[in-house]
């Protein structure tokens, strides 16, 4: 795989622009554009060149089988990477209107998270109360009057769908509450500031049935608010809610379509093979 | 039910392993814990009797029977008052500096080798160096506050060693979601690592206390009375400031050198003196112990249900 860290890469994957020439038929935003993306983990390439485009208020699915790169695509939409030393980042993810390239040196990971919200694959609520685990994003950006920190704590539990089993006890400790529960307490938090993506490391992976039924059900209507990227090891889970899909492999992207073409009729035979579960 | 001879004999030889550690274990635990009570049961023999409220309030005296430890015991309160206030801040600051923030490389490796090997240096090598560089190059003194100084330098690699595991222990989920906010470092730091951090933190401080208050030869290196018949001036005052630091700078005991002295006289009355000023000291580090564990029980409630 690092041979082709020195071979010469097109500009976009191929099969990425195959797929783009024919998404614009609806004309959707784009809301943030991946260019040539390359991620290295010391020595180890993990993402070779990866450009699509991501799709302003639509649920964009990143699948691909285990050590694919699809988590670590995610991770460099908000920088997360940056904690650990020996990252590398080359490339471009573009936010549209405002223009920023979120994984250049010279921008500050700090004000990329400040932009972009994540949601872990394990619920990780901090040890505080289920108002201030809301707030705490509020805080660091210096929003500190009660009452609206208190109106965007309500709307940010709302829209999380949490607003009705939590609105009697916001003073009691986050780790009361279910798996569920907690997951979905982490996507206030990271609604509330408002960001302009939201990032989803496989949110449901740690949740029963039932609740991850409920964060589907969510991400349904949180989606006309805010651009969510996704990524999830359940193929169906990526049918269900996404309108978009990228299948990776190995670092690359072998393909990115409408979420419904990809599965039905994908135009590379690899993600043929592992939508159709011939291996992965 | 159909037999199964040579499963059962798997079974048989299992039950006989574990049954076998477990006589060993019983054994061993009784001999360590059989010396130990023998050790406090001779100590609380010889000493208890002499614990009375003179022997707290009265000063060292020639007649056993009227002596008493309380300027060792002030004295020790004091010194263990100014090592707390020295360690504590310095080593957890040093510890969450050499976690969060120092880059890793041969610098951050060389420190950690030599804090990992400054826990390891006798005390008495403390006491010398407190006594060449505090007391005579510095010209300060044989007073509490060299004791408590060269007693925090003694428990500082413990209090840094302690602040680094526990800031380890911190599980990356909770830092990369208090990043993942925006928080920056200091804002991780203070408000998510250190608060889940503090358990272990205050538990390896209070084990350092610990060792520290029954610290006697750094102690006497650098050179402190053991026969003092006055009290350090008071903290507190009546007229404003309130406060005063003169107490930091006079001579001073502590409950282990008393004890030390003691024990070297003929007199089989000290001997019950020192046996009883130990008990006392025992007394004190289990309190602190106990406090110890309180506190990371009080703490922990709060970060998990």
């Amino acid at each position: 795989m690092s041979d082709s860290m020195n071979a010469p890469h097109p500009i976009r994957d191929t099969s990425g622009d195959q797929t783009m020439t024919q998404a614009p038929a609806t004309e959707t935003p784009v809301r943030a554009q991946v260019r040539d993306l390359k991620f290295w983990y010391g020595k180890f390439q993990a993402l070779n060149g990866v450009s699509m485009p991501i799709y302003d208020r639509k649920v964009t699915a990143i699948i691909g089988p285990s050590g694919c790169g699809k988590s670590t695509l995610l991770r460099c939409f908000n920088r997360i990477h940056d904690l650990y030393p020996g990252s590398r980042y080359n490339g471009e993810i573009n936010l549209a209107p405002e223009g920023v390239n979120l994984v250049d040196k010279g921008i500050d990971p700090i004000l990329v998270r400040l932009l972009v919200g994540m949601v872990f694959q394990k619920p990780n609520p901090f040890p505080k109360s289920i108002f201030e685990n809301v707030a705490a994003g509020l805080y660091v950006r210096g929003i500190r009057n009660r009452t609206e920190v208190e109106g965007r704590v309500e709307e940010a539990l709302t829209q999380a769908a949490l607003w009705n089993e939590v609105k009697d006890r916001l003073s009691k400790p986050a780790f009361e509450l279910s798996g569920g529960q907690q997951q979905r307490l982490c996507i206030a938090r990271a609604l509330a500031p408002k960001p302009k993506l939201l990032l989803l490391d496989e949110p449901t992976s740690a949740l029963d049935p039932i609740a991850t039924a409920k964060i589907e059900e969510l991400m349904d209507s949180l989606v006309k608010d805010v651009t969510i990227l996704i990524v999830t090891h359940n193929l169906s889970q990526a049918a269900r809610i996404s309108k978009y899909t990228a299948f990776m492999h190995m670092g690359d992207l072998i393909e990115f379509a409408e979420t419904e073409q990809l599965f039905t009729n994908p135009a590379v035979s690899r993600t043929q093979d592992y939508v159709t579960g011939r291996f992965g | 039910m159909a037999d199964h001879p040579s499963e059962k004999r798997i079974v048989a030889k299992a039950k006989v392993q574990d049954l076998s550690f477990s006589i060993l274990g019983i054994i061993v635990l009784f001999f360590a814990m059989a010396m130990l009570a023998t050790l406090i049961g001779d100590l609380l023999a010889d000493g208890l009797g002499r614990i009375s409220k003179q022997f707290l309030t009265d000063f060292p005296s020639r007649r056993p029977s009227e002596a008493g430890i309380l300027s060792a015991w002030v004295g020790t309160t004091l010194v263990m008052f100014v090592t707390a206030l020295l360690a504590i801040p310095l080593g957890v600051g040093a510890g969450l500096y050499l976690e969060e923030y120092a880059p890793r490389n041969w610098l951050s490796d060389l420190i950690e080798i030599n804090v990992s090997n400054l826990a390891g240096v006798p005390s008495i090598i403390y006491g010398l160096l407190a006594l060449g560089f505090f007391v005579y190059g510095l010209g300060m003194g044989q007073t509490i506050l060299v004791g408590g100084m060269v007693l925090a330098l003694l428990i500082l690699p413990i209090v840094i060693v302690a602040t680094r595991e526990a800031v380890r222990a911190v599980p990356s989920g909770l830092r990369e979601s208090a990043y993942g906010i925006g928080c920056n470092r200091w804002q991780v730091v203070w408000q998510y690592v250190l608060p889940s951090a503090r358990p272990g933190i205050l538990t390896g401080a209070i084990v350092g206390l610990s060792r520290a208050i029954g610290e006697t030869a750094p102690i006497i290196t650098i050179g402190a009375l053991t026969f003092i018949a006055f009290l350090p001036p008071s903290p507190i005052q009546a007229s404003p400031p309130f406060v005063n630091a003169d107490w930091l700078t006079s001579p001073f005991t502590v409950m282990p050198i008393q004890m030390f002295n003691w024990t070297s006289r003929p007199q089989a009355g000290f001997h019950e003196n020192a046996a009883a000023t130990g008990v006392l000291l025992l007394g004190m580090t289990l309190i602190m112990n106990g406090f110890a564990i309180y506190l990371r029980y009080r703490l922990r409630r709060g970060l998990r249900s």
